[in-house]
């Protein structure tokens, strides 16, 4: 009996969802601790120092406070919707942990399409954004709304093309399988361009500067999520940096060989602590570049996609495909 | 100028209130934004929001009481603002001001003047989304708030000049922090160069956003490095030297086409030529009285006027004062140069962009309460 | 080929301006953490005025001469004197400043004619209400008085 309840699909579901839910929540508080440590060492500060060792508990006490604060709905706002967006926002970004390949035999689900569903479901943030920014009934919020949408349809297509010349060397949409095909050579030095402009258009899909502008602190006051205050703003922010985990574990597995150690030598290292060493790197990589550059204008933003992105993305496509073919 | 109109008629329009409170005008300034899309049809600056009657309280006061409120009215440059009203009453009594003085006041306006500027250009970084050089810009700010705290005792509104001089002699550790300080800023503008001038994304956001060009610039009355970056080399401290400027040697750098990318360079370059300002008058310095002994307690000008221009960090600043032979002026005016910079928005801001209304507005480098006095 | 040209120093100059951040990774921070480390004021530090203490008196040369009252811009200073014998010189029976109205100027402390007034050195002055910016420069003093006194008594044990 005690076999076939561990053995049984619900309890794996079950087990998985606990845990994904207590990993996400840990990872993003650590995470805002991190970037503000980041920032601070980059701008010559210590950043947080006060509550708990170096601050490492500063943000569960910023979570209790954003949780104890009043939820406050503007006024002629759309209720149904003003809360749902937030809810809305940080379901997707949950999803995508099914499909992350940790380690070796370390997926809750290895399913042939995994690397189609994180994309798929990603792409709901962007609804979620509308939704909350066209319920606050602000200008400000509308506006974040709308240009978070011109955004991610101009980014999504280079961020595929540069899966997609991924995939054409694997043959398989599987995590698993492109995590295995990278044992010796990582697909960074395969395929550097794609790598490249995976991790641009991926910055822009989280939504972080330099590519922020749906939020643009200076122009839109908080774009977006203007009107949200407590949890509300909570859910947002948590999702915005449990997105970023997933984006920057995606690139770790499509292009920094996952689980493996640099051309096969994993020194006696679990692949778990390879994938995430590799993950926070990126992460911190991304911060860095946050904390460096102004932001980009978002017709600027559409230029560099569809002028630079895109046609450069299409380029290794075909390249890629045609010495595919040749081999 | 005609489809503009049309649209304007349409209902797609819509006002955006940018300010009082937003996180990027600078104090309190409001400017309504009529929008289409993200486009601006029409930009109103409303001002007045931070009126304390500086000149009102400037008429009925002595000469001598006016002197701290004329930090506060442009705060950033307080120093400056200090120096031009001595300049002005000195004029109007006929106070001769020792050598050192002179010289000591020029170093202290300079140093203020690069702490204005680095002010501007961290906030001006901000207002374009790079957070990170506004606390570079800080860190070097707060140099020049430690070497003017050693001698005024404050680090903002300084009210250190004095009718006759300044309040407090300089010594030979205020010399020292000053070439300490200017030696660590050589160092600096190579790092500001990598991490902004240089910058790809930053000179996109800039290059020809907002230009005012010298027509433009003259029917608002556009002064300071806004007009000197549409190619106009006018800056009072050559046009008409005032303490020792027409001593030393100092260039005045220009733009050519007066988009923000030129009103930046501009102000880049003017904090470097503040250091060979400060270099040379730190070396020129001479011994001497730091106060003339010879002013009375309570002033008594003649009947007259007088007009004192001087240059600020924001442009051509000037005090009017008439007097009618009692201790306080009898009428007090002010002119700053913000007031017409901000005006000049109202023909560069349509047909912008909301996130380049915001680079122009940090551009022109406006303090509100200068303008509402 | 200008196209690839403008990537290529567009993305050299992003570079740049990573390793300008990157370089700061490793220098020492500015950050003095302000209740645990104080920096020390400049000699020159301006803070509230209260009345100096002479060697030769023990107290202050008040002469009850309203110059500093007369003098300051925003009305800040409220000065009383008694004249204790029917023709004499008037004494300093209350000197009370409110701090919240003070510009720190420093008239006051110029235009005394005794240079009784001087600027503490103290900063940390927060307060709930207005009433906690107002202080009795009297009673300042004779704090201080005591202070002192206390301070030699203890020195004259330890000799």
């Amino acid at each position: 009996m005690s076999e076939g309840l561990l053995g049984s699909e619900w309890f794996r579901l079950i087990l998985g969802l606990l845990i994904v839910l207590a990993f996400s929540q840990l990872n993003a508080l650590f995470l805002v601790w991190l970037e503000r440590k980041v920032a601070g060492h980059l701008q010559l500060r210590p950043g947080p120092m006060e509550v708990g060792p170096h601050g490492l508990l500063q943000t569960i006490a910023d979570g209790v406070k954003l949780v104890g604060k009043e939820l406050i709905l503007p006024f002629k706002a759309d209720r149904k919707l003003f809360f749902l967006a937030p809810v809305m926002v940080f379901m997707p970004v949950l999803v995508g942990f099914l499909v992350l390949p940790f380690s070796r035999g370390l997926i809750i689900r290895d399913m042939n399409v995994g690397v189609l569903l994180v994309f798929a479901f990603s792409t709901i943030t962007v609804l979620a954004i509308l939704t909350g920014g066209w319920a606050s009934n602000n200008k400000y919020a509308l506006l974040g709304a709308v240009r978070s949408v011109a955004q991610n349809v101009a980014y999504e297509i280079p961020l595929l093309l540069a899966v997609l010349s991924v995939v054409l060397v694997v043959h398989s949409l599987s995590f698993a399988k492109i995590v295995e095909y990278q044992k010796t050579v990582w697909f960074i030095f395969l395929q550097p361009l794609a790598g490249l402009i995976y991790l641009i258009a991926a910055t822009a899909e989280t939504n972080r500067a330099p590519f922020d502008i749906p939020e643009a602190e200076s122009e839109l006051v908080a774009g977006f999520h203007t009107e949200y205050s407590g949890m509300g703003f909570g859910l947002f922010f948590l999702a915005e940096y449990t997105n970023m985990f997933i984006v920057c574990a995606v690139a770790t597995s499509l292009f920094f060989g996952g689980w493996n150690g640099l051309f096969g030598i994993s020194l006696g290292i679990p692949g778990v602590f390879w994938f995430l060493l590799k993950t926070y790197f990126l992460i911190f990589v991304i911060m860095w570049v946050r904390w460096t550059f102004p932001r980009v204008r978002f017709d600027q933003l559409m230029n560099f996609s569809w002028k630079v992105m895109i046609p450069l993305s299409l380029a290794n496509i075909v390249i890629t495909a045609i010495v595919v073919k040749i081999i | 100028m005609a489809e503009l109109e049309k649209i304007e008629a349409s209902d797609r329009v819509y006002s955006l209130n940018l300010g009082p409170q937003h996180p990027s005008t600078h104090g309190v300034l409001r400017i309504v934004l009529d929008l289409d899309g993200e486009y601006i049809i029409k930009a109103d600056p409303v001002i007045g929001y931070g009126h304390r009657g500086h000149e009102k309280m400037g008429e009925n006061r002595p000469y001598k009481q006016f002197l701290p409120n004329t930090s506060r009215m442009d705060y950033l440059s307080g120093m400056l603002f200090n120096h031009g009203f001595v300049l002005a009453v000195e004029k109007l009594v006929g106070i001769k001001v020792p050598e050192r003085a002179k010289y000591i006041r020029v170093i202290a306006s300079e140093l203020n003047r690069i702490s204005s500027h680095l002010l501007w250009f961290g906030t001006y970084l901000m207002d374009l989304g790079g957070f990170t050089p506004f606390l570079y810009a800080f860190d070097d700010r707060e140099q020049i708030l430690d070497i003017l705290d050693s001698i005024t005792g404050s680090r903002l509104t300084y009210s250190y000049c004095r009718f006759g001089g300044v309040s407090r002699d300089v010594d030979l550790k205020f010399i020292e922090m000053t070439r300490a300080f200017l030696k660590r800023m050589e160092k600096r503008w190579a790092d500001y160069d990598s991490l902004v001038t240089k910058n790809v994304i930053f000179i996109h956001r800039t290059r020809d956003v907002g230009v005012i060009d010298r027509e433009l610039a003259r029917q608002y009355g556009v002064t300071g490095p806004n007009l000197r970056a549409c190619g106009v080399a006018f800056d009072v401290r050559r046009s008409e030297p005032y303490e020792v400027y027409d001593r030393l040697d100092f260039e005045i750098p220009t733009g050519t086409k007066g988009d923000a990318l030129d009103r930046y360079d501009v102000r880049f370059k003017e904090m470097q030529q503040s250091c060979r300002i400060i270099d040379q008058a730190l070396d020129q310095l001479p011994e001497g009285e730091f106060l003339t002994p010879k002013v009375p307690q309570k002033l008594g000008p003649p009947k007259g006027e007088v007009y004192t221009a001087f240059e600020s960090a924001r442009g051509l600043t000037a005090y009017y004062m008439v007097s009618d032979g009692s201790p306080g002026p009898y009428r007090c005016h002010i002119r700053v140069p913000s007031f017409g910079n901000l005006n000049a928005l109202n023909d560069v801001l349509p047909g912008t962009l909301v996130a380049d209304a915001i680079s122009i507005l940090g551009s022109i480098d406006v303090v509100i309460p200068e303008i509402d006095r | 080929m200008g196209y690839f040209k403008d990537i290529i120093d567009g993305g050299l100059s992003l570079i740049e301006g990573m390793g300008v951040t990157a370089r700061r990774l490793f220098q020492p921070l500015i950050t003095v953490q302000y209740p645990r480390k104080k920096i020390p004021l400049s000699s020159a530090y301006r803070g509230h005025i209260e009345l100096k203490i002479f060697e030769e008196t023990g107290t202050h040369k008040c002469i009850v001469c309203l110059n500093c009252e007369k003098t300051c811009p925003s009305g800040v200073i409220r000065v009383q004197g008694e004249k204790q014998k029917e023709k004499g010189p008037k004494t300093l029976t209350g000197y009370v400043i409110d701090f919240s109205k003070c510009s720190l100027c420093g008239l006051c402390v110029e235009i005394c004619p005794t240079s009784t007034l001087e600027y503490s050195r103290e900063y940390e002055l927060v307060g709930d209400t207005g009433a906690d910016c107002v202080f009795d420069l009297m009673l300042r003093l004779a704090k201080q008085v005591e202070q002192r006194e206390e301070k030699k008594k203890t020195q004259g044990i330890a000799a």
